[in-house]
């Protein structure tokens, strides 16, 4: 079964950047995929890849990140100009933030708006005609 | 937020004041198998007629941080000398199973937690760089969020970028798309294989400096 796991932004913004990456890696390591209201600043997704690589081990082999984040190329000056100090004073709360683990999703695909989830083959379940022969002996 | 502001202010201010002086620090970055280490042989090739790194078609090839000191290049009456700096391929996933068609088990996990250790110290060196190329694989998709996100450092850093579209030799090749990507910056494409563009290239760098 898949989890999605919705974070609003609010659950995060007012962690400090070290415990925002943290919480969010914590969701994937359970083999949840984190939908994440809005992006994190630049410096927080290097963060995110530092310190995915930093947990990376033989169960743990990374995240598949994806950010759709529309933006309004016809927006005025003023618009801009507010839309950035909105984001300076609480964050980026537009678009959204998709994390999965890599184990499970293969690839994300993205568009500037559309966004399309690869995920990994699942192992077949085992055949019948294996515990048929178990059933004869 | 204001400390991060005026932080920003005072590198750009003193990386504006030595770029005239000092050997400026061109960082190679993009994610793995873009071809970064033989733009860089190409580079060194050109104009210090010796390679730099190894080549392989395996991921991760490059995993240490490799630097090549006093490169001077010339074009049009123009003269640039910097140090090129050679950064692992930057990746959210390292899976060792993946390198296991290629080597054993042993040196695919060496190989996998050395991969993981280069991806660190890239984005550790994100803050020393004066000067970026991002040499993106112009057969792959560019919207992938690892190149979104090393564009998204080095604009937040105030440090000038050069994006490469490599492997135009190759059909599927598509600069249009990187271009429309990233529109906010000049894409140049280039055969670092085969060295085809690279007169175009040089001349972008030093447009830059």
């Amino acid at each position: 079964m898949l989890t999605l796991q919705f974070i609003s932004y609010n659950q995060i913004a007012n962690l400090e950047p070290d415990d925002r990456i943290k919480k969010l890696l914590s969701f994937v390591k359970q083999d949840k995929i984190v939908l994440l209201e809005g992006r994190l600043r630049d410096e927080e997704e290097a963060d995110l890849i530092r310190k995915t690589m930093e947990d990376i081990d033989e169960k743990f082999t990374g995240i598949e990140l994806g950010v759709v984040h529309p933006q309004d190329k016809d927006s005025s000056l003023y618009k801009q100009i507010h839309a950035m100090l909105v984001r300076l004073l609480l964050g980026n709360r537009n678009g959204f933030t998709i994390i999965g683990p890599a184990n499970i999703i293969q690839e994300i695909k993205k568009d500037p708006d559309k966004i399309q989830l690869l995920m990994k083959d699942q192992q077949p379940p085992p055949t019948k005609k294996t515990s048929k022969k178990k059933s004869k002996k | 937020m204001a400390f991060e502001i005026f932080k920003k202010f005072i590198d750009k201010f003193f990386r504006s004041l030595f770029r005239g002086k000092k050997k400026i620090r061109l960082g190679l970055y993009g994610p793995p198998n873009g071809g970064k280490t033989t733009l860089a042989n190409r580079i060194c090739q050109d104009w210090l007629g010796e390679d730099m790194g190894k080549v392989s078609n395996v991921a991760h090839e490059t995993r240490e941080i490799q630097i090549k000191e006093e490169i001077t290049i010339k074009s049009k009456g123009k003269e640039l000398s910097f140090n090129l700096v050679d950064t692992p391929g930057i990746a959210t996933r390292v899976d060792y199973e993946d390198f296991l068609k290629y080597m054993g088990e042993k040196d695919a996990k060496s190989r996998a937690k050395e991969a993981t250790k280069g991806i660190i110290d890239a984005i550790k060196w994100l803050d020393d760089m004066d000067t970026v190329i991002i040499c993106l694989d112009a057969t792959k998709d560019p919207y992938s969020q690892v190149n979104i996100t090393i564009v998204g450092n080095l604009q937040a850093r105030n440090i000038p970028v050069l994006l490469v579209a490599n492997k135009i030799d190759l059909k599927r090749a598509d600069i249009k798309k990187i271009e429309s990507a990233f529109p906010q910056y000049k894409v140049v494409g280039i055969s670092a294989k085969y060295g085809t563009n690279m007169d175009e290239f040089y001349e972008e760098l030093l447009k830059m400096a």
